[in-house]
């Protein structure tokens, strides 16, 4: 098993809060990693760090042996890692197939862009392909701004796909769905990593992620806690410290095992 | 069998070139050179700024830098009054765009706030500049050489270059809006960051379409001085010419491609018509801010927007795909996965 | 180039920069809290300056004095046009509809200022507007440092509001982020609206020392407004602090530059010193970095 992704040592601050504080992050190639921790605890953080929204203010990124730490985005895009956000972010002003065709842009010069056609024929069928397997391909001709909550994730998730990334940074991918839904994503998530994708995914839904990671890494404070498959997540009394919180004592002990695991 | 849209542009495209020959007092025929020139302005400024959502309120400077040209050019090449005067029209363009891509190299490194103060603080050096050095003739600015076509048509050929002009903009903002150029500056407007991350070259799309914007106001300039004859700075370099195409795509509809034709139609004709029924100046500026007003309330979008939404019942209909969709989706979420 | 000259120019520009310090930190404050860019201040300036005209010339009343009617009376303007036309704008274009939507409203206030008080240029008065007293060879005339000190006065007011008040702190809570404030309970649209009237009722007092030592008429407004655009750009858009530096370092470099050079680059001087800058810091002196939203 090679790690494709990791984070070593990554601390940022902002102002005075310390957001990440020497977190390590490992993601091997194949698997869905899975990356859970109270609120406050550096998740979103640790992924802008490592698509290169957030520059840390220690520590490496690493992807496929390559060292990525500060990296722009969309260099970072073009390696090979392809992330979706929290508040999902779509074009919402041009239509739901322009969105997908966004995605395919980092091939090219732009000079070239400007002489081309918005799409070749290629490209749509691509992305038409991708939003049939998200489920909205008949909305293609929409504004993107008309979706619903859960359709708009599911247009994230195709434009991540068009570029056809190695690993995919999925940020709360099941935050606010109904249950089908999330189910479907799910499901599309397994399909995905079958044919060899490579996935880490950000949530808080509990079942989400133990039912469907092979691999869990606990987030506390900045940094990380405990690692493992989820049914040794789910046993280690650390973990549930971390998410019931605790008084000061408690801290101390959570900060030597920190210090110690 | 011709669609109905394209019936309608065939029918404006008639009124537009048979306009002159129909009607021919004078005092009408100038409100249309003017008006043209207008609506050039206002679809090449809504080329950048419209698609890109970066709202530059700065263009009087590559009017500005075209009359001049013009004015410049025709005096110290000893050009004949005339038509020969028409070749310098792409000049002043051409320095226009000059101007643009170093302005818009710098302006466009900050936030959309911050680039509108810009070309407003670009423009005031502009006036500025042309109302103190001193080959532009200062505030007594510049003649031209007078040109004797005659009372009776003196308009028409400038009115039919001007519309050569709007012709040649809107099919440089369609060619655009189908491109993917044009679709990377749609991005940009909706979410730039999101779009560099997704690795559209932002900087380099934004520059080149400032400065593509420069060209046809630019020549709107050249033909402007060519037209009136004498330049002054404040006149050419003039802050209600910026916030007039801004506030006629607006009007119009903001990213549309008939919004500033119509906006520039409805305002630049109207305001003309104003000024010279209603010699009192005030009177048309509490007009023009009044009407700005209830349009902005009532009709954000732009007439353009709220008429077609009207039309198509777009509202109603993405709502309905949407629930389809929705409904649909269970079946296509269990099964649908290849 | 003697001394006399450079430090009466440095002396006018630290005077006169104090005041348009204060007028453009009432604009940078409505950025701050609201995210509108009011391109009214400038007639607003305006109409503060003839309303100080109007008591003086109907009333009799000094300007000094008059400042206790026109102050709230153009802190209720502020507040009937945030109703009106501003608090509704919302959205994604909130920033660029505000631009328009208030140059609309100065040009309606424009053309009314026309037909009231006609095109014709006019000044205010006072016995301090001419007279002046000397320190050493430097002239002091009463009404720049009369309009010195009212800044300064307004100014630490406003500051100590914001600063040890409650509302203050409302007030501050908005102007670092909008949605945080509202989560905590903050009546964001309430403070808005205070805010807004306040950034008006301020360039009531700015308004009258600008037209007691300029002379004046309503389409003096759009070379205020592009100067007090300039200032904030330069301070950093929302920072209170650097509206201050740069209110009164733009003067002083402008009348610098008048006196080194020539009047007629002084105007100039501005816009070049912002587009200098921004090529270095794009957010202003103070202003935040733009951030990599993700």
């Amino acid at each position: 098993m090679t790690t494709l992704l990791s984070a070593t040592g990554v601390s940022k601050a902002f102002g005075g809060l310390q957001a990440l504080s020497m977190c390590n992050l490992e993601v091997e190639k194949g698997s869905i990693t899975g990356l859970i921790g109270p609120n406050g605890s550096g998740k979103t953080t640790l992924f802008n760090v490592i698509t290169g929204y957030v520059k840390p203010d220690a520590g490496t990124v690493t992807f496929d042996g390559q060292n990525i730490t500060n990296a722009r985005p969309d260099a970072v895009f073009s390696l090979g890692v392809g992330r979706t956000f929290q508040l999902t972010r779509i074009f919402s002003r041009i239509s739901v197939l322009e969105n997908m065709l966004i995605a395919t842009q980092h091939d090219e010069s732009w000079l070239r862009g400007l002489l081309r056609s918005k799409s070749s024929k290629v490209e749509v069928d691509n992305a038409m392909e991708l939003l049939d397997f998200v489920g909205i391909a008949r909305l293609a001709d929409l504004q993107a701004g008309a979706l619903s909550y859960g359709q708009r994730k599911l247009l994230e998730l195709a434009y991540v796909l068009v570029a056809d990334p190695d690993v995919i940074l999925l940020d709360e991918p099941a935050g606010g769905v109904n249950l089908t839904l999330i189910n479907g994503i799910a499901e599309k998530i397994r399909t995905l990593n079958a044919a060899g994708k490579t996935f880490l995914i950000v949530e808080h839904n509990m079942e989400f992620v133990m039912s469907l990671c092979d691999h869990v890494t606990v987030m506390h404070q900045g940094s990380n806690l405990v690692t493992g498959t989820p049914a040794e997540v789910r046993a280690n009394p650390l973990v549930l410290d971390a998410y019931l919180g605790g008084g000061d004592e408690d801290e101390d002990d959570l900060r030597e095992a920190v210090a110690g695991a | 069998m011709l669609a109905k849209k394209n019936l309608w542009w065939l029918a404006a495209a008639a009124a537009f070139a048979l306009f002159p020959i129909v009607v021919t007092n004078p005092l009408y025929t100038t409100i249309g050179v003017f008006t043209v020139i207008y609506m050039a302005c206002a679809t090449s400024w809504n080329m950048f700024s419209g698609y890109s959502g970066y709202i530059a309120l700065g263009s009087a400077v590559f009017y500005g830098s075209g009359a001049y040209t013009m004015a410049l050019l025709s005096i110290h090449l000893h050009m004949a009054a005339g038509s020969s005067q028409f070749w310098l029209v792409p000049v002043g363009g051409l320095v226009a765009m000059a101007f643009a891509a170093p302005i818009g190299w710098v302006a466009l490194r900050v936030r959309r706030h911050t680039f509108v103060v810009i070309t407003i603080a670009v423009f005031f050096i502009f006036q500025l500049a042309a109302i103190n050095f001193g080959f532009t003739g200062g505030t007594s600015g510049l003649n031209l050489p007078f040109i004797t076509w005659g009372f009776q048509d003196f308009n028409k050929p400038f009115y039919y270059a001007g519309l050569v002009l709007v012709v040649f903009a809107t099919l440089l903002s369609i060619a655009v809006r189908r491109s993917r150029f044009g679709l990377q500056l749609l991005a940009i407007r909706d979410d730039e960051d999101r779009a560099l991350g997704l690795g559209v070259k932002v900087s380099a799309v934004k520059i080149t379409g400032f400065t593509m914007s420069a060209f046809t106001v630019g020549m709107a300039g050249a033909l402007y001085a060519m037209f009136v004859g004498q330049i002054y700075p404040q006149f050419v370099f003039d802050p209600m010419f910026d916030v007039s195409i801004a506030l006629m795509t607006f009007l119009g509809g903001l990213g549309t491609l008939t919004g500033p034709l119509l906006g520039a139609l409805i305002l630049e004709a109207s305001q003309q018509y104003l000024t010279v029924t209603f010699s009192n100046g005030s009177l048309y500026l509490i007009l023009f801010g009044a009407l700005f007003l209830i349009v902005i309330i009532f009709m954000p979008q732009g007439i353009v927007v709220y008429l077609r939404d009207r039309i198509t019942k777009r509202v109603e209909r993405e709502r309905a795909a949407v629930a389809a969709n929705e409904a649909a989706s269970p079946d296509v979420a269990l099964g649908g996965a290849r | 180039m003697n001394s006399v000259a450079l430090l009466s120019a440095a002396k006018d520009g630290i005077l006169t920069g104090a005041v348009y310090a204060l007028m453009a930190t009432g604009l940078t404050l409505i950025f701050g809290v609201m995210d509108i860019i009011n391109l009214a201040q400038g007639i607003l300036v305006i109409l503060g300056a003839y309303l100080s005209y109007a008591l003086q010339v109907h009333w009799g009343i000094d300007l000094f004095v008059g400042l206790l009617i026109t102050i709230p009376l153009m802190f209720i303007v502020g507040i009937v046009i945030e109703r009106a036309f501003i608090g509704r704008l919302k959205g994604p274009e909130k920033t660029a509809m505000s631009i328009l939507v208030t140059y609309a409203v100065s040009l309606l206030i424009e053309g009314t200022l026309n037909m009231v008080f006609s095109v014709n240029d006019v000044q205010l008065h006072g016995w301090y507007v001419a007279k002046s007293f000397a320190i050493g060879s430097i002239h002091f005339g009463y009404i720049y440092v009369a309009g010195f000190i009212l800044a300064a006065v307004l100014l630490s007011s406003l500051y100590y509001m914001l600063y040890r008040t409650r509302f203050g702190v409302s007030v501050r809570a908005s102007l670092a982020d909008q949605t945080s404030a509202a989560l905590v309970g903050i009546d964001v649209r309430r403070v808005s609206t205070i805010t807004f009237g306040i950034g008006v009722a301020i360039t009531a007092a700015g308004g009258m020392v600008y037209g007691a030592t300029n002379s004046f008429n309503a389409s003096s407004s759009y070379d205020l407004i592009s100067r007090l655009l300039t200032i904030i750009v330069l301070g950093g858009m929302g920072s209170l602090g650097g509206a201050l530096l740069a209110g009164v370092g733009m003067v002083f470099v402008g009348d610098m530059v008048g006196v080194l050079w020539s009047p007629v680059w002084s105007s100039m001087s501005y816009f070049v010193v912002l587009v200098i800058v921004l090529l270095f810091r794009p957010q202003g002196l103070f202003g935040q970095q733009s951030a990599r939203v993700a």
